[in-house]
């Protein structure tokens, strides 16, 4: 008995067998975002002053940047994830919607790209 | 055009529940984290720039406006933390009987608040008390 739905046959189109793929990067990252998250909010919030050089320290400092190394990628896909659930949720029009997705996807990875490349200048002593 | 059909009933139809609100709430927090992974990138980048591009930020983080988004952000941090880890529990297979769910939920708001409003304070402390 096969448990396929008569317009599934009809199209003739099966599972794409990558569904739960979205679904899994999500919870791996938000997993992941538990210590991060943590690390980052108390790491900055015992910092004594946000002064440019106390912030410089705390970046280039090697534990930390391996850290935020890990950290912006790891919040950028989870935010370029959730996003995209939220614009496939309420943008109606299949162009728009494409659109809205492939730039998020865009200012995402430029994202994670200029902020890794940040942290990597200021640690490897490439400062300003 | 799609054919007309009969639409489920809207969310004005349901009287409001806690757990209704923390749904939308996760929701509308992790939207505010995801372009607050921006500002950090920016501040970053403000770093990297050198110390006047830095001092322009941080001095535009102070201001009005600067101040309400950090306090947005922490806030949805600690919210977005809570609601998140009662999403990985359901995904266990656990804690979804009515009950559960709603004592999640309060729990959840109750968090979110605890956490807020400690950091909010040592925030605060540090820009306005002592030295």
């Amino acid at each position: 008995m096969s448990l396929r739905s008569p317009l599934g046959r009809v199209t003739g189109m099966g599972a794409a067998h990558d569904g739960v793929a979205h679904w899994w990067a999500q919870r791996v990252t938000s997993i992941a975002l538990i210590p991060l998250g943590l690390w980052l909010v108390f790491a900055l919030l015992s910092l004594p002053d946000l002064s440019y050089a106390t912030a410089v320290a705390f970046v280039s400092a090697p534990r930390n940047a391996v850290l935020l190394l890990i950290l912006i990628p790891v919040l950028c896909y989870h935010g370029y994830l959730g996003v995209t659930v939220v614009l496939e949720d309420y943008v109606p029009d299949r162009g728009q919607r494409l659109t809205l997705v492939l730039l998020t996807a865009f200012a995402y990875v430029l994202a994670t790209t200029a902020g890794m490349f940040s942290v990597l200048r200021l640690a490897l002593g490439h400062g300003p | 055009m799609p054919t007309p059909r009969p639409l489920s009933p809207h969310l004005q139809i349901y009287r409001l529940t806690l757990t209704m609100v923390v749904s939308g709430v996760h929701r509308l927090s992790g939207l505010a984290l995801s372009a607050g992974a921006f500002v950090a990138v920016l501040w970053l980048i403000a770093l990297g720039r050198g110390p006047a591009a830095y001092g322009d930020l941080v001095r535009a983080l102070r201001s009005a406006p600067g101040l309400l988004i950090v306090a947005a952000l922490i806030v949805s941090f600690w919210f977005h933390l809570s609601s998140g880890i009662r999403h990985l529990i359901w995904d266990t297979g656990h804690a979804l009987e009515r009950r559960e769910a709603r004592r999640g939920a309060a729990l959840v708001v109750l968090a979110a608040l605890l956490g807020s409003a400690l950091t909010l304070v040592v925030v605060a402390h540090r820009m306005w008390g002592g030295a």
